[in-house]
């Protein structure tokens, strides 16, 4: 696991949803099932890692920020090739 | 002359609220809207704006203290914002008073905004004036802050909201199953084509397609008062947020049938930030004539949703999940969104709801047009 990843991430989080307490995610869990994250809730969260990151996530790999450690994995790969994956695991 | 400002209700379910902090002294000018004091009230800390332009002259109330609606908490001078106006006019203001009443309002320094009207059309008489006037004030409400934590009171503030609604209003409950394939695809290529920070949500066709649905086809747009039906000038369309503790708070988008999609998404966004971070603005609250409760991808597929006093109408939109529909003699998979109406049969029929809802349909098959 990559510490400073998973902090910057758990901080791009925090600042689009205030209401939700990082320190009581689990990371393979679903974010929505955790805290009842909707769609706009993934679209902020997509909108701070580009910030964060300068990535930007497509509508299509969305998915791929379910929960923290998807998250964490889709942008290790992002970040290494800096294109979208070819192939996601599902 | 001098004007009392008062507690307001931000929405049928508010009782009472806690001033906590004023953002006016003694001796400031304010404008109409301006922010003037935040509200702790069970739909978190809002931010309640001024009635009028004028002067502060006094305030009543310390930041801390609980009281109910309706309680003045501080004094202004100033003019009341002209209420008669061309009826045309769309930005004329919604208070309906007698000249008279007026008058006397002004001379018994009550704020007219505060006051009930029961005259046709829901105009303030003499008679209201008087009896706001006389009302004695109001003893002080004994602290909920210990019955409870802030879910709690949410929870009974929408439970005595709904319990109202379902009391007082005959529900009708009109459905639409659609083909959502025009508009998923439409937001597809819209969104394929810009970074995420422009990207759109359906939601946003939704509230569009509502409120011009609304201007289009009259009864579900207004507020039940007094028992008639006063059909709204602007159509502000609130649209319900899900708290992630339990709860919900529905404010308003304001007209949003004359705004473009991208400027929708930037207002909804923000305003849903704002229905779970705090500072919710008052107008926010009190505006909205028909709300719009979208149950998202995670959501069932319809729900029979129950009217906001006093609105007249709630629209549910369900999840939109891949169905077989028949397209010309064949069955095809399609993105199928059904959308539910609670309507208030006082004011409309279930022909007037059907009609509703298929023009909502049909204005979500045309997304390139909303």
């Amino acid at each position: 696991m990559n510490a400073s990843l998973q902090e910057r991430i758990l901080k791009v989080l925090t600042a689009v949803a205030p209401d939700i307490d990082p320190q009581q995610l689990a990371p393979d869990i679903d974010l929505r099932d955790q805290v009842d994250f909707d769609s706009m809730d993934t679209l902020n969260f997509a909108v701070g890692l580009k910030r964060e990151f300068g990535i930007d996530v497509p509508d299509a790999h969305l998915r791929e920020l379910a929960s923290i450690a998807r998250c964490m994995k889709y942008l290790q790969a992002r970040l290494a090739t800096d294109e979208p994956p070819v192939r996601l695991e599902p | 002359v001098s004007i009392q400002f008062r507690m307001p209700a931000l929405g049928a379910d508010m009782t009472e609220g806690t001033v906590v902090e004023w953002r006016i002294a003694p001796g400031d000018t304010i404008k109409r809207g301006d922010v003037v004091m935040l509200v702790e009230t069970a739909k978190g800390i809002i931010d309640v704006e001024a009635f009028h332009d004028g002067t502060v002259e006094q305030l009543l109330v310390q930041p801390g203290t609980l009281v109910p609606v309706g309680t003045p908490l501080a004094l202004f001078s100033g003019e009341e914002t002209p209420a008669v106006a061309a009826p045309a006019a769309p930005a004329a203001p919604r208070v309906q008073i007698s000249p008279a009443a007026r008058h006397r309002a002004e001379a018994a320094g009550l704020a007219i905004e505060t006051l009930v009207g029961t005259g046709p059309g829901g105009v303030i008489t003499l008679a209201d004036v008087d009896h706001a006037a006389a009302a004695p004030p109001a003893p002080p409400a004994a602290s909920t802050a210990t019955a409870g934590t802030a879910q709690a009171a949410m929870r009974r503030a929408i439970g005595a909201a709904m319990a109202r609604s379902k009391r007082e209003i005959p529900h009708s409950y009109p459905a639409h199953m659609l083909d959502f394939s025009a508009a998923r695809d439409w937001l597809e290529k819209f969104n394929a084509a810009r970074p995420v920070e422009e990207r759109l949500l359906y939601a946003v066709l939704l509230v569009k397609a509502v409120a011009r649905a609304c201007a289009e086809i009259p009864g579900f747009a207004g507020f039940y008062r007094n028992g008639q039906f006063q059909p709204a000038r602007d159509i502000d369309v609130g649209f319900a947020v899900a708290q992630r503790s339990g709860g919900l708070v529905a404010p308003g988008l304001l007209q949003p049938a004359s705004k473009d999609l991208a400027t929708l998404m930037r207002e909804l966004k923000d305003l849903v930030a704002r229905a779970r971070g705090g500072h919710l603005r008052s107008s926010e609250l009190e505006r909205p004539v028909i709300t719009l409760t979208s149950l998202g991808d995670e959501g069932a597929d319809a729900a029979y949703p129950i009217i906001f006093p006093d609105q007249v109408a709630i629209v549910a939109a369900g999840r939109i999940v891949e169905r077989p529909w028949v397209v010309a003699g064949q069955v095809l998979p399609r993105p199928v969104l059904t959308l539910t109406l609670a309507a208030d049969h006082r004011v409309s029929d279930g022909r007037a709801g059907s009609r509703f809802l298929g023009r909502i349909a049909a204005l979500l098959s045309e997304p390139g047009d909303l």
